[in-house]
């Protein structure tokens, strides 16, 4: 075990996978002579040569359709999109072609490709560069989304995304890049557990507590704080939001009858709502009361100075436990439409 | 190279579309171009019957398309009358180990990689998006979004870079393609990389109902350039200059010299899909003057010229042209739909909980229908 930053034990589930294939490369902007905005890519190009760490144009569907042909052609590229807000002119071709193009050729072309993204807000960023964009992808057949909350995940659940023969949308949170965490670097892929699977982050009784990525440190924290007056929360830390581990989900949901999602997204459409729909269908008996989503507003995301009021932040989500639990909470006393 | 403050197009129109290398003119007389003829030095009488023969099976595979889309057997067709050179000589010009990224139109070009009856029909009915194995003819999945396949082409030919080896890599896309983001950021990248693409703009002068004018001011060809790309902009019906310049093409890419891009001048004389109606949009007299240069015909008054085109010749041609015809027919009619459950197949390579979930329920509510002999699911609720 070593203690490892975020960024760090990414670079080295990069550089672990450009070792074990030479069939994986990587390929963003300014991830070459710099190692990327965020320096995730440190080193590889010494490391790998410029034919595997490939600096390119300044293009996002340029990055995105160039991978899908060296797909076609056997590679597994891994594409670095700069921020969150310039992923989405890539979009066509990640949502038509990406995600597709194994369906529409019934298997015969193979789309090995991770998407890594550095994600979501809470660092003070400009604008375009703190959105929450997952439910887009949630949305997309074909693609696996995953978004990790610490170190050692990142350093395993990338290789796995980047072993893994289907597309991996992989949302990294700028907000933990630089925390700190035990990651075993000589870790088997087989033994890690897979990709899809959530992880009880802590157990808990009154309430389940669902999230993923950064909000993960914020539920554990509102947790903590809720156990000072009486409440056992359950944490869940998703790891996949598609595929949802709902075996997990359901079982703690059914254990605790109580159930509250936290996201930084925005609400309406949101993968919490996705989350609260099927606990509902599957859960729906063992519901003692009506589950809660507490989430980004649905607004642009606002200045930098702002931000703090956009994110769920540790007292946002115990006002949530709250209602779940019917207590006085800030929505006492108004009249539900 | 000299560089100047300011580049003044030196044509003023992108329609000019006599402004084009040839070598076979619309008398089917040969012309001299010595860019291009030194490519298709080889070409004798025989050759020519082989392109004559491969133009005339594509005209007969669209017009049973059409046909068949008329009779309600297929949902839509792209016609590609008209475009018979430029799609059969560029794709003659191929090794069988390059790689071509089409669009929907380029029937002529799946037919020279190697496409059976079936493949131009079945997902055309709607049956499946695709029915051949890309890896088998090394051409991809007719691409519907405009101008995406550009990029793919890119990607592909960056990876035969890597894997050190000659074979080339082409995209076709249209005129109306060309404004597209995709198809510029394609030309970025195999520039900056040197990658060894062909870019073939088949220009049939109409995206749907715009025309070229809506797209460009000024040859497309002429763009080519800008991105350090060299081009050449060729008459598109004429099948001999088509796969002179894809030979040219290839052979640049081919030597590690970087991208090429044709621009082939043509005309789609049908509508847009079988769902277009083009008398909305363009005149009788320029499709008159458009079927004047007919890629076929031309060929035929060549080969005649040099008697090379006898009767025996002619009638074997018509023959193969009504069998491919008839198999073509008969793959439309003889499809049958995969089973209902099908649908779920291949959505993902490795199994994914929640589709697997949806697809356990989905085999449930079917499994509740009485099977008849269509096959579980199609008959009525128990
Ligand atoms: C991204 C995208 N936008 C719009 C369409 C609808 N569409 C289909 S074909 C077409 C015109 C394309 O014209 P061109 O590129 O010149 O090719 P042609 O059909 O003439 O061969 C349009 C607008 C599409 N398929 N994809």
């Amino acid at each position: 075990m070593t203690q490892l930053t975020m960024a760090k034990a990414i670079n080295e589930g990069l550089r672990r996978a450009m070792a074990d294939d030479d069939k994986v490369l990587v390929m963003g902007e300014d991830i070459g002579r710099l190692g990327g905005v965020f320096r995730i890519t440190d080193g590889l190009l010494d490391e790998f040569g410029a034919q595997r760490i490939v600096d390119t144009p300044l293009a996002e569907a340029g990055i995105m359709g160039t991978a899908v042909g060296l797909a076609f052609r056997g590679y597994r590229p891994v594409v670095e999109i700069q921020f969150d807000g310039f992923v989405y002119p890539a979009f066509d071709q990640i949502v038509c072609q990406v995600a597709k193009l194994h369906y529409r050729t019934r298997g015969n072309v193979k789309m090995p490709i991770t998407v890594r993204i550095p994600w979501a807000g809470g660092v003070g960023a400009a604008e375009h560069h703190s959105e929450s964009p997952e439910a887009y992808f949630v949305h997309t057949s074909g693609l696996r989304v995953v978004a990790v909350s610490n170190p050692q995940d990142a350093y395993i659940m990338l290789r796995q995304a980047i072993a893994s023969d289907d597309p991996v949308v992989f949302f990294e949170p700028k907000r933990l890049y630089h925390s700190k965490g035990e990651v075993d670097l000589g870790a088997d892929l087989a033994d890690a557990p897979p990709m899809g699977l959530a992880r009880i982050a802590r157990e808990g009784s009154d309430v389940t507590l669902l999230t993923y990525g950064a909000q993960v440190a914020t539920a554990m924290d509102a947790a903590t704080a809720a156990e000072d007056e009486g409440i056992s929360i359950e944490v869940i830390d998703l790891r996949s939001i598609s595929p949802v581990d709902y075996r997990t989900v359901t079982a703690s949901v059914r254990k605790t009858g109580r159930v509250v999602v936290t996201h930084e997204a925005a609400r309406e459409a949101g993968v919490g709502a996705e989350l609260i729909a099927s606990i509902t269908e599957k859960c729906f008996n063992y519901l003692e009361a009506a589950p809660v989503r507490v989430t980004g507003h649905d607004i642009p995301y606002p200045p930098a100075k702002l931000e703090k009021h956009h994110l769920p932040d540790l007292d946002r989500i115990l006002d949530g436990v709250d209602r779940v639990l019917d207590r006085p909470n800030s929505l006492s006393g108004l009249v539900e439409s | 190279m000299t560089t100047m403050h300011t580049l003044t197009p030196q044509t003023d129109s992108a329609t000019d579309i006599d402004d084009v290398a040839r070598l076979v003119n619309e008398d089917g007389e040969r012309v001299a171009d010595p860019e291009l003829e030194r490519w298709v030095a080889d070409v004798d009488a025989t050759a020519l019957q082989g392109l004559y023969r491969d133009m005339t099976l594509v005209r007969r595979i669209d017009t049973e398309g059409i046909a068949l889309q008329r009779q309600g057997q297929l949902g839509l067709w792209a016609p590609c009358q008209g475009q018979e050179g430029v799609q059969v000589g560029t794709a003659r010009a191929f090794r069988p180990d390059d790689f071509a990224f089409p669009s929907y139109r380029e029937i002529g070009v799946q037919h020279v990689r190697g496409a059976k009856p079936a493949d131009f029909v079945i997902a055309w009915r709607g049956e499946e998006h695709s029915t051949y194995n890309p890896y088998d003819i090394n051409t991809a999945t007719p691409q519907i979004i405009i101008g995406a396949q550009s990029l793919h082409a890119v990607g592909y030919a960056m990876g035969i870079q890597r894997d050190g080896t000659d074979q080339v890599a082409a995209a076709y896309f249209g005129d109306g393609a060309s404004s597209q983001g995709d198809v510029n950021e394609a030309m970025v990248f195999a520039s900056s990389f040197r990658a060894p693409v062909v870019f073939v703009c088949t220009n049939n002068q109409w995206a749907i109902s715009e025309p070229v004018t809506v797209q460009a001011k000024f040859p497309i060809a002429g763009r080519a350039p800008g991105f350090g790309i060299p081009s050449m902009r060729i008459d598109g019906n004429d099948v001999l200059a088509s796969l002179a310049a894809m030979r040219w093409a290839l052979d640049h890419a081919r030597s590690g010299k970087g991208p090429a891009f044709i621009e082939a001048v043509t005309y789609r004389m049908g509508p847009h899909t079988t769902s277009d109606d083009p008398t909305r949009y363009r005149r009788k007299e320029e499709v008159e003057r458009w079927r004047r240069r007919d890629p076929i015909a031309r060929v035929e008054a060549l080969l005649r010229s040099q008697n090379a085109f006898g009767d025996d010749f002619q009638q074997q041609v018509a023959a193969d042209a009504d069998a491919l015809g008839a198999a073509v027919r008969a793959a439309a009619l003889g499809a049958v739909s995969r089973e209902p459950i099908g649908i779920f197949d291949h959505v993902f390579e490795e199994p994914h909980s929640g589709l697997a979930e949806q697809r356990e329920h989905f085999a449930a509510y079917l499994s509740g229908f009485a099977p008849t002999e269509a096959g579980a699911g199609a008959g009525a609720r128990r």
